[in-house]
Parts: structure tokens; C-alpha cells; sequence
């Protein structure tokens, strides 16, 4: 095995480990934990575009990677797969936690204790749950993903975040019971852990296990919906986004994506060829992405504060990935992946610059006294204005007027930017299915959509540009903030991204179709992980393919799981 | 024993739902770890249910084993719940130090 086949390991491995030394050399936001948390995102960043290459190689017949972790045959053991969507969300999730790493080191990272292991723990359960072919280390995962993410939601400490915190976890353990639930069915049905296995087993199953596995998928499609945010089960997130520090908020921008990941994954994977999504009905999904557009909407209009309309704005992106895979045939899917793309890095970018953006005035000051006051830190002005003196960026209103109104375009859906190709990409999809669709049932849904999508578009303009004239253009002087490079440039980073996305929409649509093209062929998948030869030191051809098909349900595993823990 | 289990497992359920949807939080603790042990059985009673079964040796045959993957997986659902309980434990304690209440939202309903 060459090295470029471990690397898979690394996205889970390396922030493992140097969340682990920045707790022995003391993690309290030490510089030399800063250092540490900054080394190990942007060797994430590199890691992941190496695999993105990797994974991406050979157009249209690109293979899927898989790792056995501890050389057990896939069966037995844990399999970690990377195929393009995986690399994908993996880049994604890299960039996005390069930008709220570098922005937190102004002065967010201060804010309370155990930042950075906190952040790189969170980055060990998102890149473990993207990674991962088992369906109890996704839950695993998920857990470790959460975890921190409790940790981060309550970073800064303060009335408004102990509060919405505690609903947040609250509602969370609640859905990781459902996702035990929906695991251990799915195991006593089909008798694997293994996606790919699992997956390879539906067809076999008699009409008593074919119907726990399906009563197991819909348990765990209601866990990833929570994580989703669908509407009745998403009230936590505009509270808990909006109450977390930006730098955590925009991270957390990914984490309701890893619930739609979730569900496009094992829906795809479970779901023998030509029938509706085995997690949730694809009515249903489309019924509930509908509501969660329309509340996130009427939530974005009622907001007062930007930071709730951000966190209005994640449903209301949420609910149209949601929609849109309800309603949706492949064409509309691989739009769908460019609108993830390019809503996560507006909304993250979005989360950065509110904070910016309302430093000037008196509220943001005010919830980092309380907080820094809360926590007992004293703050010391001096040293602080001293340090970000010389970097303090000049014309910064303007800058920041820019940046906000890219935002604004981007979340709207609007020319020039790459928001208004993935809604045109998503529209034209929808209107070609529209007149073409196979039953008259689907054409109405896709008007339906259409209608929702350009509505919750207009919507999200005038909640954006009210809130940016009374940000930018108040009746009063207001004193420009104080803004250093090391904050401005991940937000403008991040929206130069979307603006590559723009320039360079037809190679990401190009990515996206051959994506959805890899993942309707589940065969493909299947194969590649359930076919992987051991690797033996003397001779690997010897062992062949891991076993033969008969040794099957009847043998029970080694409890090789424990290791998971 | 099926009976049992599943009687066992619907009490604890019922009772863990209803104290999670209560006002304080202590009741929504004491009702997620009900909900927590609900789930542990419903796990192991995804393994099939048997009695005095070995899990790896004997030489009965593959079906009078019983299925060790439940257990480790058990084992690992203890442990994140119980963590997760002490987590949910300590952000009550500090809303109810910020707040001064113990009520889920931070404050009574008349208020």
C-alpha cells in the first residue's frame, strides 16, 4: 500500500492527535495551542484536497477508495470509503474550519476555555462521519461530532447561550436515542453493520425483516432529520446558531449538512433501484423541505437581530436541499450538491461578518463584556487595542458593506454570484421535470417548489436589505469598528470561494453531475468496499476477496465494534 | 422473556417521554436516562434473546451462540450516554446558577 492510500486515515487521525497534545501541553489557549490548532486545519485543508484529487480521478468512472482499518475484511471490520461526494463534504468542511480557525484567533478563541481541542475534536467527528462505511461509527461519529459541538455552542458561557445550549442538547440526546434505535433494527433485520453490506442484504431479506429494516431506516431517517433541522423538529437551530460565537456558528453552518448528507447517503444506499428513499418518503421530504422554507422565511422577516436571521437562513437552506431531494430526480440532485456547496460558504461567511459588521455597535459589545464578565476574565483593553492596532484594516465600512451585500446575493439567490446558478440550476432542473415527469403527481410538486424557491428568494432580499440598511446606513454617526486582516480575510476568503464557484461553475457542475452519476450506482459502491482484498505482507493475492459469499449472517462477527469507542 | 423485555422496554419509554417533556430540568435529565436505558435493552434485544449462550466458544453450531456485536455495541452506548448525562448535568447547573431557575427555559411560566 503506498502512502496516498493511508491518507484516507488522516482527516480522523491528525485532529485526533493534536487535540489529545494540546490537552497535554494544556489547552487552554495557550500560543503554542494556537499554533498547534492552526497547523493541523490547514494540513486538513491540504489532506483534503489531495483527496478530493484523488477521489475525483478518471471523470465519470472515478473509483471509490476504501480503507480497512486494521486490515479486517470488510465484513468484519470497520471500512472507511471516500468516494467523490465524501471528498467533497470533506474539502468543504476543511475550508470552512480553515476560515473560523484563523478568524477565531483574533480574539474568540479567548473567550472561554478549551477552544481549540474542542474545535479539533469536532473536526474528528465530522470528517469521521463523512468518511466512515459502518453505520454504528457513524453513529459514533456523530457523537463525537456533537459532543464538541455542546462544548463549542456554550463557548463564551452567558444567559443566552447556557439557555439555548441546554434545548440544543436536550433535543439532540433525544434523536441520538432514535439513531440507536434505527441502528440496532437495522442490524437485527440484516445482521451487518457494514452500509455496503447491509445494502447488498435488502434484496434477501423475507417479508418480516424487509419490513424492521424498513421501520429501522425510518427511525433513523426522523434522527438525521433532526440534524437536518425539517421543520417541526428544527426549532432548536435558530436560537442555539444564533446564541454561538460566529467562529463556531460558522462551523456549525456544516453540521445540518451532515444530516442531508446522512439521508443522501444510506437513502441512496438502502434503497433498491427505482423506488423512493427508504429513510424518508420522498413526499415527505418533500412536504417537510416545503414547511422548513416557508418558517425559515417567515423567521428571516420577523428577525431583528442579523445573527437570527443567519440562523433562519440555515433552515431555510436546509429545507430546500430537503425539498428539492424529495422532489427530485438526478439531474436535480447534482444542483442540489452545487447549492450545499455554495449555501455553506455564504452562511458561514455570513455568520463571520455579522459579528464584524455589528461591532460598531453597542450589542455585540455588550455580549462580550457579559460574557468576558461571566467568565471572570478580566479584559484588558490596552493589550488588546495595542495588538490589533497596526493590523486595523482603513475604509472598513465600505468593505464590510461589500462583503455584506455579496452575502445577501448569494443567500437570495441573485446574479452574478454562485448562488443564482445553483437556484437556476435547481429551477431549470425542476421545470424540465416539470414537462417531461413520468406522473402528473410530480410535475405539481416541481411547480410547487419552483413557486417556494422564488418566493423564499425574494424573501430572503428584503430581510437581508433591511437588515443591511439599518446596519450600514443608520441615521446616526456611527463609529467605524475596529477590524483586523487575520477577521476580514476569512470572510473575504470565503466568498472569493463562491465567487471561484461562479467563474468556475462549469467544472463544480461538472463535479456535482459525476457525483450523483457515482452515487445512483450503488453497485459501485457495494462492490468497492465489500470486494477490497486484505492486504497480506507475503502475498496478496493469496487471501482474495474477503469472504466467500456463503459465510454469511449465521457467524457472528469478532465484537470487533468495541475498538470504536 | 420477549414479554418481559418488551413490557420493560415500552415502561421505561413511556415514562422517559413524559419526564423529558416536563418543565425542570432534572426531570428532563432523569427522563433522557430512562430513555437511554430503553434504548440499551432494545439493543440487546436486537441480538436475539438467549439464555446461558457463550458468545465466541462452544461447539453448537453458529445459532445457539449469542450474537456479541449487541453487547459491544451496548458497551459503547453506555458509555456516550452516561458521558452525555454528566455533560447535560453540569450546562443545567450553570443555567441554574445564570438564571436562577430551574425551569427549562430559564424562567417560570407567570413570568
Amino acid at each position: 500500500m503506498s502512502w496516498i492510500q493511508h491518507l484516507i486515515l488522516a482527516p480522523i487521525l491528525l485532529p485526533m492527535v493534536v487535540a489529545g497534545l494540546m490537552l497535554v501541553i494544556d489547552g487552554r489557549s495557550g500560543r503554542t495551542t494556537a499554533a498547534l490548532g492552526v497547523f493541523s486545519t490547514f494540513a486538513l485543508l491540504f489532506i483534503a484536497i489531495v483527496l478530493l484529487v484523488q477521489a475525483s480521478a478518471g471523470g465519470a468512472q472515478s473509483a471509490v477508495l476504501v480503507y480497512q482499518i486494521g486490515n479486517w475484511p470488510s465484513r468484519l471490520g470497520i471500512v472507511l470509503a471516500l468516494d467523490r461526494l465524501s471528498a467533497m463534504m470533506l474539502a468543504l468542511t476543511a475550508l470552512l474550519a480553515t476560515a473560523a480557525m484563523v478568524f477565531s484567533l483574533a480574539r474568540w478563541h479567548k473567550a472561554g476555555s478549551f477552544f481549540h481541542p474542542l474545535f479539533q475534536v469536532l473536526l474528528v467527528g465530522l470528517n469521521g462521519a463523512f468518511l466512515t462505511g459502518d453505520l454504528f461509527n457513524l453513529f459514533v461519529f456523530f457523537e463525537i461530532m456533537l459532543a464538541a459541538s455542546y462544548g463549542l455552542a456554550l463557548h463564551g458561557s452567558g444567559h443566552a447561550r447556557v439557555k439555548a445550549g441546554l434545548h440544543y442538547i436536550a433535543v439532540n440526546l433525544v434523536a441520538s436515542s432514535a439513531f440507536l434505535i434505527g441502528v440496532s433494527l437495522i442490524y437485527g433485520a440484516t445482521g451487518s453493520l457494514n452500509m455496503a453490506d447491509i445494502a447488498s442484504r435488502i434484496g434477501d431479506l423475507d417479508a418480516h425483516g424487509a419490513m424492521l429494516f424498513r421501520v429501522g431506516a425510518a427511525v433513523l431517517g426522523v434522527a438525521f432529520l433532526v440534524k437536518a433541522a425539517i421543520w417541526p423538529l428544527g426549532f432548536w437551530l435558530p436560537t442555539t446558531y444564533a446564541a454561538a460565537g460566529p467562529p463556531v456558528a460558522a462551523m456549525f453552518a456544516i453540521m445540518t449538512k451532515v444530516g442531508v448528507y446522512a439521508i443522501l447517503r444510506l437513502g441512496l444506499l438502502f434503497t433498491p433501484d427505482g423506488q423512493g428513499n427508504v429513510l424518508a418518503a420522498s413526499g415527505l421530504l418533500l412536504a417537510g423541505g416545503l414547511i422548513t422554507i416557508i418558517y425559515g422565511m417567515l423567521g428571516m422577516l420577523a428577525s431583528q437581530a442579523m445573527a437570527r436571521l443567519a440562523g433562519f437562513s440555515v433552515l431555510t437552506s436546509s429545507g430546500t436541499l430537503l425539498a428539492v431531494m424529495g422532489a427530485g430526480n438526478a439531474n436535480v440532485f447534482s444542483a442540489t450538491l452545487y447549492y450545499l456547496v455554495s449555501s455553506t460558504l455564504a452562511i458561514a461567511a455570513f455568520f463571520l461578518l455579522i459579528e464584524l459588521a455589528e461591532r460598531g455597535r453597542a450589542r455585540a459589545d455588550d455580549v462580550l463584556a457579559v460574557t468576558l464578565e461571566a467568565y471572570g476574565i478580566v479584559y484588558d483593553e490596552d493589550s488588546e487595542d495595542s495588538r490589533e492596532a497596526g493590523a486595523a484594516v482603513p475604509a472598513i465600512l465600505a468593505i464590510l458593506g461589500i462583503a455584506f451585500m455579496a452575502c445577501a446575493l448569494l443567500l437570495s439567490g441573485l446574479p452574478p454570484l454562485s448562488g443564482f446558478i445553483a437556484k437556476f440550476a435547481m429551477l431549470d432542473a425542476l421545470l424540465d421535470q416539470a414537462r417531461n415527469g413520468p406522473a402528473p403527481g410530480s410535475a405539481w410538486a416541481a411547480w410547487l417548489l419552483v413557486a417556494t424557491l422564488v418566493v423564499s428568494g425574494l424573501a430572503t432580499l428584503i430581510a437581508m436589505m433591511r437588515a443591511g440598511i439599518r446596519t450600514f446606513w443608520p441615521s446616526f454617526e456611527r463609529e467605524a469598528p475596529r477590524v483586523s486582516m487575520i477577521e476580514l480575510g476569512p470572510v473575504l476568503v470565503l466568498l472569493a470561494l463562491c465567487v471561484g464557484l461562479t467563474i468556475q461553475a462549469g467544472p463544480a457542475m461538472r463535479f456535482v453531475r459525476h457525483t450523483t452519476e457515482q452515487l445512483a450506482e450503488r453497485k459501485l459502491y457495494m462492490d468497492a468496499v465489500l470486494k477490497k482484498p486484505v492486504v497480506t505482507p507475503q502475498d496478496s493475492a493469496a487471501n482474495g476477496p474477503a469472504l466467500p459469499a456463503g459465510a454469511r449472517a449465521p457467524v457472528p462477527p469478532p465484537p470487533k465494534k468495541e475498538a470504536a469507542r | 422473556m420477549e414479554p418481559v423485555i418488551a413490557i420493560a422496554i415500552g415502561v421505561l419509554t413511556g415514562s422517559g417521554v413524559w419526564l423529558v417533556l416536563r418543565p425542570r430540568t432534572f426531570q428532563v435529565i432523569v427522563g433522557l436516562s430512562l430513555i437511554s436505558y430503553a434504548v440499551n435493552l432494545f439493543i440487546f434485544s436486537m441480538g436475539r434473546l438467549k439464555v446461558g449462550a457463550p458468545t465466541f466458544t462452544g461447539s453448537a453450531g453458529a445459532n445457539a451462540l449469542a450474537d456479541p456485536v449487541p453487547q459491544a455495541l451496548v458497551l459503547t452506548a453506555i458509555v456516550i450516554s452516561f458521558a452525555m448525562t454528566a455533560l447535560l448535568l453540569v450546562v443545567t447547573i450553570a443555567s441554574r446558577g445564570l438564571t436562577g431557575s430551574d425551569h427549562v427555559d430559564g424562567r417560570e411560566d407567570g413570568l
